[in-house]
């Protein structure tokens, strides 16, 4: 991506030839504070004018640390499917030719276009007893529907695109001639996919697990079908900030989703900083 | 030996179909499956059925508020879109990247929380509760809150496609027709926009894709009141809980084939200008 680029003195006066700064500048700010900022900090707001006692009684009760377990629980478990599946997919797309392969490519993207709520009761039927899915699974004894299993297949779904999507530009522009080097000293095919490979794209595969994480733990449509929602088994912390609202309880809501959002931005952080040491080596 | 020789940086022929096989049957179990089966069950009663379900009042009135919510919110983010990539991408000024930070903001956050907020801000017992009331407006299970809520939501789609596209092309087109005497308008007319056209369109495109499929953060604010704030998502939901599959997937299958006229639109637009998106997309 090349910025515009600066030449020498002229900068400051180049920089003032075009028009329009105030007018767009302007607008974007006021349009991002009124929609963005504004209704974001009622979150902050409402927490610091809680007490500490009531932000404890709801945001860490028997009830809302279940839905946190489960809801961080299967985000991570089906961004690690989508890490391993998703690398396969882009790897496939990347490296490979095979019939309909423009229609693959489009397909990966059906989580991003198809509106979650339809692909939760889509994925529910499926894997219902009599779904055509679920009927080859309910024989064997594995219950999908209602489970936590269920809700982790969503999330999968949900999530895939942004594995694929980040692996693949990266694993597009590896050189071959690294590659070439490494198999002509004798590594074999396996050894070379481990150690050239798989550091090059990690960083990547790394954003894409996190995007895929981060989108799954505030995640609702797709999940709320397919998990039975009950009360500390298959409850997801955003379903129980909507319980909360709808028992118009706005604190209990509001503590709940401070507390996800910072749980969060902790884990992503943490990811961002292995991502800084993992380059910087 | 031989193989090394042959071909150091490929897999076997049998590796390469093993690994595709896996590749699409994965894709095929679940992407492909779920999205055929919302049309097998809408169609499980026949033609007849799935009309009557589509047509309904409910379902009509349903589909008039997602459209009209999407007219509403979409031109408004694309204006913002525009504005914003102009002022980043054509100027350099300090603080650059803490805004494309917040741009992005909406992206990560969930879409309840995305509800949640508008409802402290304007329910009943929100900030501005109390105001609305006694100016006899509403904003929360009404259509402005479902506006507002769909707005937040698909915020940063447009400015995220175009700010790196105008950053790529630079200022020189601009600045020449600046200095051959076009004013602001005509150079953005004339010259900004035909080279950002296709990026534009398909930020709108995914933008819309996403104004008419939201869920979550519609569904906090909506109230549910059928005929009146329900748009099709959430019309889709209230006829499965009421175990009327057959109307649910109906409804559900006209936002399927909405997703996949966008889906292939698209790919157009990345085959035909070689468009790349953007990493993050919720």
């Amino acid at each position: 991506m090349t910025k515009s680029a600066p030449r020498g003195s002229t900068r400051l006066l180049r920089r003032s030839v075009l028009p329009g700064f105030r007018l767009s500048m302007g607008f974007s700010l006021g349009w991002l504070t009124l929609i963005v900022l504004i209704p974001l900090s009622t979150i902050i707001l409402k927490t610091t004018g809680m007490g500490w006692d009531q932000f404890v009684a709801v945001g860490f009760s028997h009830r809302a640390l279940a839905a946190y377990r489960l809801s961080f629980g299967t985000a991570a478990a089906a961004a690690m499917v989508n890490a391993v599946f998703g690398l396969l997919v882009a790897w496939v797309l990347v490296r490979y030719r095979f019939p309909g392969k423009r229609v693959v490519g489009a397909i990966v993207d059906l989580p991003f276009a198809l509106p979650t709520a339809v692909a939760g009761i889509a994925l529910t039927t499926l894997y219902a007893p009599s779904g055509w899915i679920g009927r080859w699974l309910d024989p064997l004894g594995i219950k999908v529907v209602f489970t936590w299993v269920g809700i982790t297949i969503a999330l999968v779904f949900v999530g895939l695109p942004f594995v694929v999507r980040q692996v693949e530009p990266v694993l597009a522009d590896l050189g071959k001639d690294v590659e070439e080097a490494a198999a002509i000293l004798g590594a074999s095919r396996w050894q070379v996919f481990a150690r050239v490979i798989l550091p090059a794209i990690g960083p990547a595969l790394l954003t894409g697990f996190a995007l895929a994480f981060a989108r799954g733990v505030g995640e609702y449509g797709s999940v709320i079908f397919i998990s039975g929602n009950m009360p500390g088994k298959t409850e997801i912390a955003p379903l129980l900030i909507v319980t909360q609202l709808e028992q118009y309880n706005y604190a209990g809501a509001t503590a709940i989703a401070a507390i996800m959002m910072g749980a969060s931005f902790a884990v992503l952080l943490a990811i961002s900083l292995l991502q800084a040491i993992m380059r910087g080596r | 030996m031989n193989r090394i020789a042959t071909s150091p940086v490929t897999e076997r022929p049998a590796t390469r179909r093993l690994l595709i096989g896996l590749a699409l049957g994965f894709l095929l179990f679940f992407l492909v499956l779920p999205l055929i089966s919302v049309f097998a069950e809408a169609l499980r009663h026949g033609v007849a059925a799935y009309w009557a379900s589509v047509t309904d009042p409910d379902a009509r009135a349903a589909i008039r508020l997602t459209l009209l919510v999407a007219a509403i919110s979409v031109p408004l983010n694309t204006m913002f879109g525009v504005a914003a990539s102009w002022a980043i991408a054509k100027f350099d000024f300090r603080g650059k990247s803490v805004l494309i930070a917040l741009i992005d903001l909406p992206f990560s956050v969930s879409p309840v929380v995305s509800g949640l907020i508008f409802v402290l801000l304007f329910g009943a017992q929100g900030l501005l509760g109390p105001w609305l009331m006694a100016h006899d407006a509403r904003v929360i299970f009404a259509v402005p809150g479902i506006v507002l809520a769909t707005v937040f939501i698909t915020f940063p789609f447009v400015a995220r496609e175009l700010i790196p596209l105008m950053q790529e092309q630079g200022k020189d087109d601009e600045e020449a027709a600046v200095s051959l005497g076009a004013s602001g308008w005509q150079t953005f007319w004339h010259v900004t926009l035909p080279n950002i056209r296709w990026g534009l369109l398909y930020g709108v495109l995914m933008c819309n894709a996403r104004a008419m499929g939201e869920f979550g953060a519609v569904s906090v604010v909506s109230g549910h009141i059928r005929g009146e704030t329900n748009t099709m998502p959430l019309h889709v939901e209230i006829l499965y809980n009421e175990y009327d599959f057959v109307g649910a997937f109906a409804v559900a299958s006209l936002l399927a084939g909405l997703a996949m006229v966008t889906l292939i639109a698209k790919s157009v637009l990345e085959w035909r200008f070689e468009l790349h998106q953007p990493g993050a997309r919720s």
